[in-house]
């Protein structure tokens, strides 16, 4: 009988912080399709007015904004994910002198937020002339991405048994072949996993391209989002449709691939 | 060394891990050094700087201004780290003997505060606590209780836990979903034992339910309070630090000296300092999780 009642009790804490949680979410979505102009945000949803989107995406430049966040993105993720795989290859499979050092030198860096690293990146990269270009987007990026990936790419090869390599190196094949032919195709998981994961970090990204960019046409998404705002407090349905467009993409990915979602942020947790 | 060691002969090992390791010392390593010593100069980011030794450290202490924005980080940690953790273990406390159906959708719905953009969330959140048109004040007026409508985040005294509750938001998700797994890996075993001994829902909590989390609470306090350290998205969009100094916060210290108010020196030194608590709160929380997770 008890449990009974914690069961209840379970459903109900379960639903009413399920709600919590969507509320706001729902709410965006409501007020993105009302009328334009209408004072109240959440406000009841007076009809379908899909054309917010449209005009948010012209009147905001959100066609500028998402392309920029897509060249960002993909460079990230491609170069991350190439970088990790070669680097947790060694990791986890090769022993040479210094892995520990350079290991734990890695798994340090996971660990360093950007607000410890913006003030010479920004003044170094205005130096080389690359501020207010797409590569000090990129390569930030790809630098604190890489020891993540790195970190998560050596526990998948070292979960690889042994036997299958040695078995591939006794065929004659090099550790090159070895690497993509033999082992890579049973990661699948792991680097979709990473995948996401980065993904999502550098389309979220804020603070970096706040700093580095101040040419409108290399704004991405949520740097645009934050200017769009400032010119538009008070057109909650425009503003509500603008903040639709940045976060769907991730959210998409994330409602087909929520399990390596929940998964690698739990696992990989430390990342800064 | 073993007598046939696997893999290849090992100078393959550092080709493969030079490309990674080049990118990732040229724009993680490198400026974390140089950071440190940028900060021990007084520069505007102009001009030569000016070499200042440890000041800007000590000033970490002394400036009400920095001694501030660290004291607000303190108070958003109640918001970040423990409501969510509290919540969590309610629920945990509540599901540690029954069996639910559908968790996996909850989860999903649970987490999804995680995936969005902080600066979605931001603009979110900001039209819910606006004085005109905004859903608390309008429900409130609907209510007829306009008169406890206000200005959430302009108010000095109110907007600190406003933009706090929009952490425990974020947060609370990431807590419930640790918890509820780690409470199903509990032994059931424990709990009849703990029911034989005549153990009450409170004693069965404190006995089972607490110990057996142990790894995972304390992955979660790690998680949200590196979240809270961090926190720069939120406050830049939803107040700018206002009203006042209200809602500064270290990580907004680092962009608006460096990039606003030309104290470059003293971002590094915050930056510098940021870094330090994260490595140490990771390191004591990671030891103190392996131990209660063997």
């Amino acid at each position: 009988m008890i449990a009974r009642r914690e069961q209840h009790l379970t459903y109900l804490l379960l639903g009413v912080f399920s709600l919590i949680a969507l509320a706001p979410i729902v709410g965006i979505l409501v007020t993105a399709l009302q009328a334009r102009g209408g004072a109240t945000s959440f406000g009841v949803p007076d009809g379908l007015n899909l054309e917010n989107f449209a005009t948010a995406w012209d009147e905001g430049n959100f066609a500028d904004y998402l392309r920029s966040s897509v060249i960002v993105t993909v460079s990230v993720v491609v170069l991350s994910t190439l970088l990790s795989i070669l680097a947790g290859y060694a990791f986890g499979m090769m022993r040479f002198r210094g892995s520990t050092v350079l290991f734990y030198m890695m798994l340090l860096g996971l660990m360093v937020p950007l607000e410890a690293t913006i003030v010479p990146l920004y003044y170094d990269l205005r130096d080389l002339g690359l501020t207010d270009t797409y590569w000090a987007l990129i390569l930030p990026q790809v630098g604190a991405s890489v020891a993540f990936g790195t970190f998560w790419m050596r526990a998948f090869f070292r979960s690889v048994p042994r036997s299958l390599v040695e078995a591939a190196r006794l065929d004659g094949s090099s550790s090159w072949t070895t690497l993509w032919r033999v082992v890579l195709p049973l990661g699948r998981p792991a680097v979709l996993t990473m995948v996401a994961l980065l993904f999502m970090w550098t389309w979220n990204e804020f603070l970096l391209a706040l700093v580095m960019v101040s040419d409108e046409g290399l704004r991405t998404a949520p740097l645009g989002l934050a200017f769009f705002q400032g010119r538009n407090t008070t057109d909650y349905a425009l503003l509500s449709a603008g903040s639709v467009i940045v976060a769907t993409p991730v959210v998409l990915l994330y409602v087909f691939l929520q399990r390596h979602f929940i998964r690698g942020m739990l696992a990989g947790a430390v990342k800064g | 060394m073993r007598a046939v060691s696997p893999g290849e002969p090992r100078r393959v090992a550092y080709l493969y891990l030079l490309p990674g390791l080049a990118v990732f010392a040229a724009f993680v390593l490198v400026p974390l050094l140089h950071t440190g010593w940028i900060a021990l100069f007084e520069w505007d980011g102009v001009s030569a700087g000016e070499w200042v030794g440890l000041d800007n450290f000590t000033a970490l202490f002394t400036e009400p201004e920095l001694r501030t924005a660290f004291w607000h980080a303190l108070v958003l940690l109640v918001f970040y780290s423990v409501l969510p953790v509290a919540i969590g273990l309610l629920l945990a406390a509540t599901m540690a003997r029954t069996r639910v159906r559908g968790l996996t959708a909850f989860r999903t719905v649970l987490f999804l505060p995680q995936v969005i953009a902080l600066v979605v969330v931001a603009v979110m959140w900001r039209m819910i606590y606006a004085p005109e048109g905004g859903l608390i004040n309008e429900a409130l007026r609907t209510i007829g209780l306009g008169a406890l409508a206000q200005n959430w985040l302009g108010d000095f005294n109110l907007a600190l836990p406003a933009v706090g509750l929009i952490a425990t938001w974020v947060m609370y998700g990431l807590a419930m979903v640790l918890f509820t797994a780690g409470v199903q890996k509990i032994p059931p075993s424990l709990y009849d034992a703990a029911r034989v001994d005549g153990a009450g829902p409170v004693r069965e909590f404190l006995a089972v339910t607490l110990p057996g989390l142990r790894g995972e609470i304390a992955l979660a306090l790690t998680l949200t309070t590196i979240a809270a350290l961090r926190n720069f998205d939120l406050v830049y969009i939803t107040t700018g630090g206002g009203p006042g100094d209200a809602t500064t916060v270290p990580a907004f210290e680092v962009y608006d000296r460096a990039f606003q108010s030309g104290q470059v020196g003293g971002a590094a030194a915050v930056g510098v300092c940021l870094a330090a608590v994260i490595f140490a709160l990771s390191f004591a929380i990671n030891r103190f999780a392996d131990r209660g997770l063997r």
